[in-house]
């Protein structure tokens, strides 16, 4: 009862309290990675002139960013106050940071898909389509620092490695989308940033869960465990078979399925996580007397 | 500023800068209205687990019904602190001899701790960091309160606070975030909390944080004179994770004994790590990304 580590804290209670985000948030992991790696996806075709591949990653980053708020401001408890995320800028608020670039990047995104589709002022679509490109990769990044920002020990104590896993999800999911959406003579770029991106996720994912050590059980039990190992399971087979696909358009977008598939699960899978973290009072008291 | 060897990394200053700003300008941010730092000191020594503390709380604050369970842990049908639980006292049963005047009582080793939680009011405290609509704020008297008006209910708070105090108001349609005031509407009027005035034997006590620090630190000197080994103060060092509570503790067992986490941080202390990860993570996707368009052509 009174033994050296008190692992079992009071009766067995959470320390830290599990959050209270529904799967909304997990969906918006997703698709703020998708927007913000289409974006970035969507300039550098624009740039360099692949002009079918611009169009799908524009279309797909619109889409990505529009969903994306509709599911956060469905989460809230007060949806009608959304705009009071808009009040102030507060640095020290990854959410409120977050909240600005998404604001940014989802306006022009929205504006360079609109131009795109009406072929309508190309000027104000490349200005756009340069906005959103360059907010990309920081739309599909700040939620590690969203998460990491919490006192849930297997989300702050990946606070170096997640960006990297939601950076490497985000080229895995937006090449796939382009892939699936995109004429295959075009696709070339969205299949090489759909195998890079799978490549890296699974690299970080190792890494991470090596890192956390004990922390990072819940990637290896219930529920979080299972949708880890479906993502990667499925990221590893998409990657495989869209090595051999090549333009074959069939198998090329089977394993672009399969990749957004793996891709989803694995934002769910590290969603998970942090409720089954933050549930056990045992990682609290590890992460914290081993010096953490 | 805890990472001063990393400061130097491009734009470290600024980022590293920034995020004790918004907790470290007070009291300057009140001027003249800024009054001395405003506590509780809860000296578990002497809770006799009434549950006075409790009933004052949800009288004075108007805090809604939290549930009526039978838990089996115990007396503590209170369960934990949340959104409408304020105060929690908690109740722990160990078998170590009782002390009576100084020395082990007779029969079979047994005894109680018990405990009136509450917030604990944070001099760097991660929920007012995290709060992205600035609905949480430092009052003139140092301690932390929601705006009820402003919170959104996103949730951040929640699982940022390292004693897991905050919670969303589920019931009603509420949706947003409720703690402890500290009886903000009271305290602000010169009054002492409600718990605080209803507590029977002065093991809550509120004042100004430095009075009760000195008298804290007596208090711990004559319950380990009394023969109480493992008796110690939790949360009055300005040093700790979280810069020292506004509201701290004397305990009798170590602080994962009453539920509460050993080594608290203000997660924000790392968010300059953080973005800097962030930021090569993001440089990295936006280099591979033109990579990917300019390597090979097939």
């Amino acid at each position: 009862m009174t033994g050296e580590l008190h692992t079992e804290g009071y009766y067995g209670r959470p320390i830290v309290r599990p959050p209270v985000w529904k799967q909304e948030i997990a969906w918006y992991l997703f698709t703020g990675g998708l927007a913000g790696g289409s974006s970035a996806l969507g300039l550098a075709a624009r740039a360099t002139g692949n002009r079918p591949l611009a169009r799908s990653t524009t279309l797909i980053a619109a889409a990505a960013v529009t969903a994306s708020p509709a599911l956060l401001i469905k989460d809230l408890g007060r949806p009608e106050r959304f705009m009071n995320m808009l009040r102030v800028v507060k640095p020290t608020s990854p959410m409120n940071v977050g909240t600005w670039i998404l604001t940014a990047a989802g306006t022009a995104a929205g504006t360079a898909a609109a131009c795109e589709v009406a072929d309508v002022l190309p000027r104000v679509r490349a200005l756009a389509q340069g906005v959103a490109g360059l907010l990309g990769p920081a739309l599909a990044t700040y939620t590690a620092v969203l998460v990491s920002d919490t006192a849930v020990p297997v989300w702050h104590e990946a606070r170096r490695e997640l960006p990297f896993v939601f950076a490497s999800g985000a080229a895995a999911s937006a090449g796939a989308a382009a892939v699936i959406l995109t004429p295959g003579a075009s696709a070339g770029p969205a299949r090489r940033m759909m195998l890079a991106g799978a490549a890296g996720e699974l690299a970080s994912t190792t890494v991470m869960e090596r890192r956390l050590g004990d922390l990072g059980e819940p990637y290896h039990s219930g529920k979080a465990g299972m949708l880890a190992r479906v993502a990667k399971g499925a990221t590893a087979a998409g990657a495989a078979l869209g090595a051999v696909a090549g333009r074959r358009p069939l198998l090329g977008r089977m394993a672009a399925g399969l990749v957004l598939g793996g891709a989803v699960a694995e934002r769910f899978s590290v969603f998970r996580a942090g409720f089954q973290s933050a549930e056990d009072p045992r990682y609290v008291v590890m992460s914290q007397r081993d010096g953490g | 500023m805890r990472h001063p060897a990393r400061a130097g990394v491009a734009g470290g200053d600024l980022v590293s800068a920034q995020p004790r700003v918004a907790t470290e300008a007070w009291p300057e941010t009140y001027g003249d209205e800024a009054k001395p730092r405003m506590g509780f000191f809860t000296d578990t020594s002497v809770c006799i687990g009434c549950k006075a503390c409790e009933v004052a709380c949800k009288e004075w604050n108007q805090v809604p019904e939290d549930g009526l369970l039978f838990t089996g842990d115990s007396y503590d049908n209170t369960g934990r602190l949340g959104a409408d639980t304020w105060r929690h006292v908690a109740f722990i049963e160990q078998d170590r001899p009782l002390r009576v005047g100084g020395e082990d009582g007779d029969g079979e080793p047994f005894r109680w701790l018990m405990s009136s939680d509450v917030c604990k009011h944070c001099t760097h405290s991660a929920c007012l960091d995290v709060c992205p609509t600035g609905a949480i704020i430092r009052t003139e008297l140092g301690t932390v309160v929601v705006q009820e008006d402003i919170c959104n209910g996103c949730g951040y708070c929640v699982p940022a606070c390292p004693f897991g105090v905050l919670d969303k108001r589920e019931i009603e349609d509420d949706g947003r975030v409720w703690k402890c005031t500290l009886c903000y509407d009271r305290t602000r009027e010169g009054m002492t909390p409600a718990c605080a005035q209803a507590c029977p034997t002065e093991s809550i006590q509120y004042g100004p944080l430095d009075e009760l620090r000195e008298r804290a630190a007596a208090r711990l000197g004559k319950v380990v004179e009394d023969g109480f080994a493992g008796a110690r103060l939790y949360g009055e060092d300005p040093d700790d994770g979280v810069g020292g509570f506004g509201a701290f503790f004397l305990l009798l067992d170590e602080p994962e004994v009453y539920g509460l986490p050993p080594n608290p941080v203000d997660t924000t202390r790392d968010l300059p790590e953080m973005w800097r990860a962030a930021a090569v993570a993001a440089g990295a996707l936006a280099l591979g990304t033109v990579a990917c368009l300019l390597g090979g052509r097939r």
